[in-house]
């Protein structure tokens, strides 16, 4: 990663146009050819340096439902409880924590019904209570990082 | 949400656009053009209905979200907090505020397991940055801190993102 990279990833983090030619708009702001950026952004997504690129969405507003989920396990049965969680295609990121609450995942489903649903087997599978720990309220969102 | 603005559903040709950017944008010199083509509409009926998801919230944005380990953030601490319900509208911007601060939101208790109210994502480049990160909080939380703790991931254990083919449609 270079400078013309880095200056790549702090321009696009605040936006990307919609136009005809937007990567030649882009190019244009950041002195590069629409070629090169085209390029250093295939190469960038190619070495997973950027996870997205494209239109971000705002989950909630897509008309499903979406959780957060906590669950408390004990480590000699830990890696059960991850497979049967995981199994579940409802389940878009889970994660493992230092903390007696140690599994942590995002579930979304089309609707709030399917997401108490798929809580319920959860909780019948694996044997554990699961604590639903939906977003009372957003303060701040901002996943753009200085490079 | 505090808006109480009326809030758009995407409609099914939105919802096609959707599925059709939600693995990237086209890395083409007219990708919405390759979108349009794509989904057999035009190419400014594809701008139109960009923008109008811009304008009313279904997109934050149209960008670029670096992957934050590969560019050396690779200590996230998921820190939560015990706060008054009645000041949790006045600190929960507060932290936002903070640079190193990537979400901010409340979330429900339960007592007496789990106390905290207040979940805030912070992330640094080593475990001193984010530890740092962690006391400037609780320094500008002052008395209404009541407990808190930090969960540092040890592991991902599944990582697909959020993706409308997984919703059954």
């Amino acid at each position: 990663m270079d400078a013309v990279d880095r200056a790549i990833i702090n321009a696009l983090q605040e936006g990307f146009p919609v136009c005809e030619r937007p990567y030649a708009a882009a190019a244009e702001q950041l002195g590069i050819t629409e070629d090169d950026l085209l390029q250093r952004l295939a190469a960038l997504r190619e070495q997973k340096t950027i996870t997205r690129f494209g239109p971000l969405f705002h989950a909630e507003r897509l008309g499903g439902a979406l959780s957060l989920v906590a669950m408390r396990i004990p480590a000699e049965d830990f890696d059960r409880v991850a497979a049967l969680v995981n199994a579940h295609a409802e389940v878009a990121h889970n994660y493992e924590r230092a903390h007696a609450f140690n599994m942590w995942f995002v579930l979304a489903t089309e609707t709030e019904e399917e997401l108490q649903a798929t809580l319920r087997a959860i909780e019948a599978e694996t044997g554990y209570p699961v604590y639903n720990m939906p977003k009372l309220e957003e303060y701040y969102l901002n996943l753009r990082f200085a490079v | 949400m505090t808006s109480a603005t009326i809030i758009a559903l995407p409609d099914a040709t939105d919802r096609a656009l959707i599925v059709a950017t939600q693995s990237g944008l086209p890395l083409v010199p007219r990708p919405y053009h390759e979108l349009a083509e794509r989904l057999g509409i035009s190419a400014t009926e594809v701008m139109e209905r960009l923008t109008r998801m811009q304008q009313n919230g279904i997109i934050r944005r149209i960008g670029l979200v670096p992957n934050h380990y590969a560019l050396g953030y690779t200590f996230n601490g998921m820190t939560v907090w015990d706060v008054p319900d009645e000041r949790i509208h006045i600190l929960g911007p507060r932290l936002g505020a903070l640079p190193f601060v990537s979400h901010c939101y409340r979330r429900p208790r339960y007592l007496p397991d789990w106390p905290y109210n207040l979940f805030a994502m912070v992330h640094g480049r080593s475990r001193a940055e984010t530890d740092a990160q962690v006391e400037e909080i609780a320094h500008l939380l002052g008395a209404d801190n009541r407990g808190h703790a930090v969960l540092y991931s040890t592991r991902i254990l599944k990582k697909t993102g959020l993706r409308l083919g997984n919703r059954g449609d």
